[in-house]
């Protein structure tokens, strides 16, 4: 398999590249690895990395050694909504452990885990930086804050609706 | 209504774009810095506001601009520290949500006084929907010949990047963070040389936080004096407070630091007292990694003074009686909370968060975590109180960076006022998976919900 960007992710690739000076392209490296993981599916495979690491004249193994070092890139693939829910300190004294409980019994699965159609992967993620509205989880870009277990189904209908219109 | 400085206009409708915060005033601090004073003016005006760092660790900010090296021909740098990852922590976010270009005037004008020309906001991944919303006010700033070439005729050439992370925490700390914007591995570096003589690729660098720098403009506004007569001692200035647990209204507030820690709990303008007509049992009043304060501690020194919600008195008493301002994340704890568990929810964080650099951080954030998790399901030994003393004990002050000690603080306060909860999950065993230690002695005196 091979993994490159397209013209329109190249675009992007140029414009990431240009807030560093000259020789300092590397820094580039973490918002490139947001490209790729976005522009791939979700996810990072080696193919992806290696062409990272093309782009930006650097040695594989150091785009290996920062996607495995930062929480948000993903090395396995995952479902189409990842439904990342915090569960440090202040959200758990807020019941995230009742939300958590629930998505796991609505979605049958675990954490870590994805949805036999490829729909949801739930993973447990350290405080986001939103400890005053929960319990609270992070879908792709978007904060989903006051979790409650009505909230929850309706998000899951919701990203449900959005599978099914596209197909 | 306290003063607040930073937070005043946060309701006026549009004030995210550029047009309304230029009407109601935004960017006139900007045109006076770079207009009508010298770089020493300005950073003597913030030298003499006393402004400390409200990252966490409270250093004078105008001092630390005053280490920057200026060799001959070396570009410098201003970092924003956007990572915001401590756990309680939630008012960087609130500020660039809301009042993005009052971020980038703070910016302008440091960038100005420490001769960055290329200012770069680094900024967690996680807020990456912030990032756009920062992204945009930068485009409208520069289209209105606020960033660029040449900024208002002065000569002055200045461009702000927005630097996304990948989620760690330990990016936080400066030198992990400089690590992480040359595109590596968030692992702090060893200390000498510091970031002022050799930071971002080697060059002169000043890291700050954006409440810091957000203060920046109200200090050029009113003058260093001025805002130095806010506050108390030398806490002076407002300082934004990220309230969340169990209180009625979890939110963001500036507060001036001459208000009590009662009255921040239990006004209404404030955080309107603990939900569900439940009691105080305890609270880590800045950001998870300071010490966890038991009601009465919290409220009155062990001395019986009042304590106020400023950098000396929520540290009287030190480590023993005491705790810190830190990053000013509020968390309140009501009756029902269990503490082991709190400490258990904590310490696996640090764990999560450790780069892996030193062995007592590396090993004894594991070892915390796997005796916590013991007590915590029921299966703990009185020995494991001790055991996990001693761990904290050898972690604090034998590390690189501060992300040790911060492990270790939170643990040691845990067993230094809660132990008798710690006794009482190891000796309950069967109860304590099923009902809480509650309040015992910790209820809080002066508060008894009718
Ligand atoms: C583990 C760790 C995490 C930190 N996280 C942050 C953070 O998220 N934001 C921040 O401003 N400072 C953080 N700091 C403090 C920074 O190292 C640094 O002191 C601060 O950015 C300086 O800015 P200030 O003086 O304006 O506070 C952290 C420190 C440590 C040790
Ligand atoms: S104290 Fe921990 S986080 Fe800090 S450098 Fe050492 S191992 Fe890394
Ligand atoms: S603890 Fe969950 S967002 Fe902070």
């Amino acid at each position: 398999m091979s993994l490159e960007f397209n013209n329109e992710q190249m675009t992007e690739f140029k414009r990431l590249v240009a807030r560093y000076p000259e020789g300092k392209q590397k820094s580039a490296l973490l918002p490139v690895l947001h490209l790729a993981q976005d522009s791939f599916g979700g996810w990072l495979p080696t193919e992806a990395m290696d062409h990272v690491a093309v782009l930006l004249n650097i040695e594989p193994i150091e785009v290996y050694e920062v996607a495995t070092f930062y929480s948000m890139y993903n090395l396995k693939p995952v479902g189409k909504f990842v439904f990342e829910v915090c569960q440090t300190g202040p959200c758990m004294i807020s019941g995230s452990e009742n939300i958590i409980a629930y998505i796991q019994q609505q979605l049958a699965i675990k954490p870590g885990e994805t949805t036999k159609d490829g729909i949801f992967t739930l993973k447990l993620v350290e405080c986001l930086g939103a400890c005053g509205y929960a319990p609270m989880m992070q879908v792709g870009k978007i904060y989903r804050e006051h979790l409650t277990k009505e909230k929850v189904d309706a998000i899951i209908a919701e990203y449900r609706m959005q599978v099914a219109a596209q197909n | 209504m306290g003063v607040k400085l930073l937070l005043e206009k946060a309701n006026v409708p549009g004030i995210r774009t550029y047009d309304v915060y230029r009407r109601e005033g935004g960017y006139s601090a900007a045109e006076k810095a770079l207009k009508e004073m010298s770089i020493e003016a300005i950073v003597e005006e913030v030298k003499k506001s006393g402004l400390r760092g409200r990252g966490g660790a409270g250093f004078p900010a105008g001092m630390k601009w005053s280490f920057i090296a200026k060799p001959e021909g070396v570009p410098r740098h201003l970092v924003c520290n956007a990572d915001e990852s401590e756990p309680g922590t939630f008012k960087d976010r609130y500020l660039m949500e809301f009042l993005p270009h009052l971020l980038l005037e703070g910016l302008l004008i440091s960038s100005f006084a420490l001769g960055s020309n290329d200012t770069y906001i680094y900024i967690r991944g996680e807020y990456a929907w912030v990032a756009d919303i920062l992204e945009e006010a930068i485009q409208e700033a520069a289209k209105n010949g606020w960033l660029g070439k040449n900024i208002l005729g002065t000569g002055f050439d200045c461009m702000i990047h927005v630097h996304l992370g990948a989620g760690a925490y330990i990016c936080g700390e400066e030198t992990a963070l400089i690590e992480s914007l040359e595109g590596k591995r968030g692992n702090p570096r060893i200390k000498p040389p510091f970031p002022a003589i050799q930071g971002l690729w080697l060059r002169p660098t000043v890291v700050n936080n954006v409440e810091t720098l957000a203060a920046v403009v109200p200090i050029i506004k009113m003058g260093g004096d001025e805002y130095a007569k806010i506050g108390v001692g030398r806490s002076t200035g407002t300082k934004l407070i990220s309230a969340c647990g169990n209180i009625n209204k979890p939110g963001v507030y500036e507060i001036d630091m001459t208000i009590s820690v009662e009255d921040f709990i239990y006004s209404d303008e404030y955080c309107g007292g603990i939900a569900n007509g439940k009691k105080l049992k305890a609270c880590i009043p800045g950001g998870s990694s300071v010490p966890i304060l038991p009601a009465n501690l919290l409220l009155k020194t062990a001395k019986g003074e009042t304590r106020y919600m400023n950098y000396e008195s929520l540290s009287d008493g030190g480590f023993a009686t005491g705790s810190m301002m830190g990053s000013g994340g509020f968390i309140i704890l009501d009756e029902d909370q269990c503490i082991v568990k709190n400490t258990l929810t904590l310490a696996r964080f640090y764990r999560h968060e450790s780069c892996g650099q030193c062995s007592p951080c590396r090993e004894g954030t594991g070892w915390m975590e796997k005796i916590l998790q013991k007590i915590e399901s029921g299966k703990g030994e009185v020995s494991d109180i001790d055991l996990l003393w001693d761990i904290q004990r050898k972690i604090e002050g034998n590390t690189i960076c501060p992300l040790g000690d911060a492990a270790a603080w939170p643990v040691a306060a845990a067993i230094r006022h809660f132990r008798d909860e710690f006794e009482w999950h190891i000796n309950n065993r069967e109860l304590s998976q099923t009902s809480n230690f509650g309040l015992q002695h910790y209820a809080d005196p002066i508060h008894v919900p009718a």
